[in-house]
């Protein structure tokens, strides 16, 4: 087997295996109720999550995508409520806005040079603040169009539904996995985090490219906010606290390379199925408090690095012997 | 020695130039801003309000600072402020002596330090990726402390570090301007600073030249987790409690972007303490300021992000290049005074 596929497959063993054990110990949970649940109450970040592969795929990373989901929530509760536009032209303002705040900062990112890191934190904080003053208050969503919206589903045999916004993250999923393994793009966000300098001498266009993974992440994070504000029907500045950094673990344990150049979007699926997994066997258990949640993600996460360093060295040394 | 001292605040004077300006500035709008009194022998005022509220950003800069001048970044010390400060209160509820419960709390914080370090020197891990392991498990192991509630404390030794005075400032300022001095005089009368610049500048060259690195990188967290372990302390002192959920959260944020604002570059290999430490009180004279004038504080955030994009923006590569024939040597102070105004 290819070593690039091998985090891959450890993560899916991870998920298989530890379904099982869950299963074993409380036979429910494989019912298509609790797969059902997984996927709509991790839509929203599955969703975000696919753009931070991208970015993460490229060698960058983007801390804003909290503060975005929040800021989207908040602008559709009040352009919703106080403005009386259709449901459907608001999706497509508060999309339009994202992306192009997610333009901006990879513009920002390239041509002034600027870590992304730093760059997408004070991103965040612009769109959290513009969240504060849209309002500082939790505001309801009535509009029955998101009544509409919560009705449809697809009925599984066994009583489990995939709803909406559980069937349109693994569109999401789908389409990421199109994009980065069938297209140009794809192939240009691998080469800049195979080395930026590199890529740019092979032809990448690496200020279009840049610009596009943020746009992507920012299009996305407003996605995100938009299944967010389905999932919550309500808009509140204090949303998705965390969500960038549960985004970034599930990109790693997804097994995604944090340096770049090398992973899957597919394995960012599993990486949050994992995490879902993590909170639904604590739920079931119900003994065990959330915190162990936390806990066992940081775990994770460190068990994957540790596995990705050991197989970078180990192709190195493979490398040198070859 | 007047040479030395000269180019040591010619470093600094952006920094005081934009804190004067916001001092100025706030004053104008709240016009009780500059009064001092002496009450109980403890000085009170806005301004050593400022001092006081800022005291667990300015000791997360100040091990900050160290971190990124070896190009790396802590990004778990909010999460070590809450463990510290869940440690502090577990122990001292529990019956132990102050004195026990402040060493094994510091102890923790070193701890945790030495956890980061070994990821980074050792395991060779990206800084970012190293430390994001701590900040997502350790909010978790704060609140397993804790049990999930907020441990409440009494014990009047604990609660004066939070809010008791000496020489008539309050202890926070106290704490984090002996503890800065004695970091800023170990960096830079000996040569550990110019260590650890070397160290930020290319890791791989200075271990060749027989820098110790993988110590240096280790004591460089240490370092970040024990400011971080007082800081909690601090922050669980002043509200006589431990808050897993709440202490520290975002505070690395804003411990970054007062090394920012000192100017110490994020790429490494150069950094300046009492930089930082100004950084922390310009951030925390901006947010009292903000408070203070009757702004909403919703525009608190933004006004932040203004100032980082601004600041950043000066200190790029690309606009310093463009702009070398204008000559910008004391730019980093001029976005701030924007700002204030």
């Amino acid at each position: 087997m290819k070593q690039k596929y091998l985090p891959l497959t450890a993560t899916i063993l991870i998920f298989v295996l530890s379904y099982a054990l869950c299963v074993m110990q409380f036979p429910n949970m494989l019912s298509t109720r609790v797969i059902g649940n997984l996927l709509t109450d991790n839509a929203f970040l599955g969703i975000a999550a696919v753009g931070m592969t991208f970015v993460i795929l490229s060698g960058g990373i983007d801390l804003s995508v909290g503060a975005v989901i929040a800021f989207t929530g908040v602008f559709l509760a009040v352009v919703l409520e106080q403005g009386g536009l259709h449901p459907l032209v608001a999706f497509a303002l508060a999309l339009a806005i994202t992306t192009a705040f997610g333009a901006l900062m990879g513009a920002i990112i390239h041509y002034l040079e600027m870590p992304a890191f730093i760059v997408t934190l004070a991103g965040m904080f612009l769109a959290r603040g513009m969240a504060f003053v849209l309002s500082i208050d939790s505001i309801p969503i009535k509009h029955p169009f998101y009544a509409t919206l919560k009705g449809f589903y697809y009925k599984l045999p066994g009583g489990g539904r995939i709803t909406l916004i559980g069937g349109l993250m693994l569109l999401v999923f789908g389409v990421g996995i199109l994009i980065a393994h069938r297209t140009r793009f794809g192939t240009n966000v691998y080469a800049l985090g195979g080395g930026a300098a590199t890529a740019k001498l092979m032809g990448v266009p690496v200020a279009r490219t840049t610009i596009g993974i943020y746009a992507l992440s920012g299009l996305l994070a407003g996605l995100a906010g938009i299944v967010f504000s389905l999932y919550t029907s309500a808009g509140y500045s204090l949303a998705a606290v965390g969500v960038e950094l549960d985004a970034i673990t599930a990109v790693v344990i997804g097994g995604t390379l944090l340096t770049g150049g090398s992973g899957f979007v597919a394995g960012t699926l599993v990486g949050i199925l994992i995490q879902g997994l993590i909170q639904t066997y604590i739920t079931f258990d119900g003994t065990l408090s959330s915190w162990w949640t936390k806990i066992l993600i940081g775990l994770l996460l460190f068990a994957f690095i540790l596995l990705q360093k050991g197989i970078i060295r180990l192709s190195r040394v493979e490398r040198q012997h070859a | 020695m007047t040479a030395t001292v000269k180019t040591y605040f010619g470093r600094l004077l952006p920094q005081l130039i934009a804190l004067a300006v916001i001092v100025v500035a706030i004053s104008m709008v709240f016009p009780g801003f500059l009064n001092l009194q002496i009450q109980n022998g403890r000085l009170y005022g806005s301004l050593i309000d400022i001092l006081n509220r800022g005291a667990p950003v300015v000791l997360l800069a100040i091990g900050m600072t160290v971190v990124i001048a070896t190009k790396g970044i802590d990004l778990s010390v909010g999460a070590v402020m809450a463990i510290c400060g869940a440690v502090a209160a577990a122990l001292i509820t529990s019956g132990h002596s102050l004195a026990e419960t402040l060493l094994a709390t510091l102890a923790v914080g070193i701890l945790c330090g030495v956890w980061n370090g070994i990821l980074v020197a050792i395991l060779d891990i990206q800084p970012i990726i190293a430390t994001l392991v701590l900040m997502v498990a350790g909010r978790g192991i704060a609140q397993l402390i804790t049990e999930g509630a907020i441990l409440t404390f009494n014990h009047p030794g604990l609660i004066f570090i939070g809010s008791g005075s000496f020489a008539g400032l309050p202890m926070p300022i106290v704490i984090w301007l002996v503890f800065g001095v004695l970091i800023a005089l170990l960096v830079r009368q000996t040569a550990l600073g110019m260590l650890i610049e070397a160290i930020g500048i290319n890791r791989q060259a200075s271990t060749l030249a027989g820098v110790l690195t993988p110590v240096l990188l280790i004591a460089a967290y240490v370092l970040s987790g024990l400011c971080a372990a007082f800081a909690g302390i601090i922050a669980a002192a002043d509200i006589r409690g431990a808050d897993a959920n709440n202490a520290g959260l975002w505070l690395e944020l804003d411990a970054i972007l007062a090394v920012v604002v000192g100017g110490t570059s994020l790429l490494g290999g150069r950094f300046s303490i009492a930089a930082s430490v100004l950084g922390a009180i310009i951030i925390q004279a901006i947010n009292t300021g903000i408070l203070l004038s009757g702004f909403p504080p919703e525009f608190n955030l933004i006004i932040k992000a203004a100032i980082i994009v601004f600041i950043l923006v000066l200190q790029s590569p690309r606009f310093r290049t463009a702009f070398t024939f204008v000559r910008l040597p004391r730019a980093a102070g001029k976005p701030t005074e924007r700002e204030a105004k």
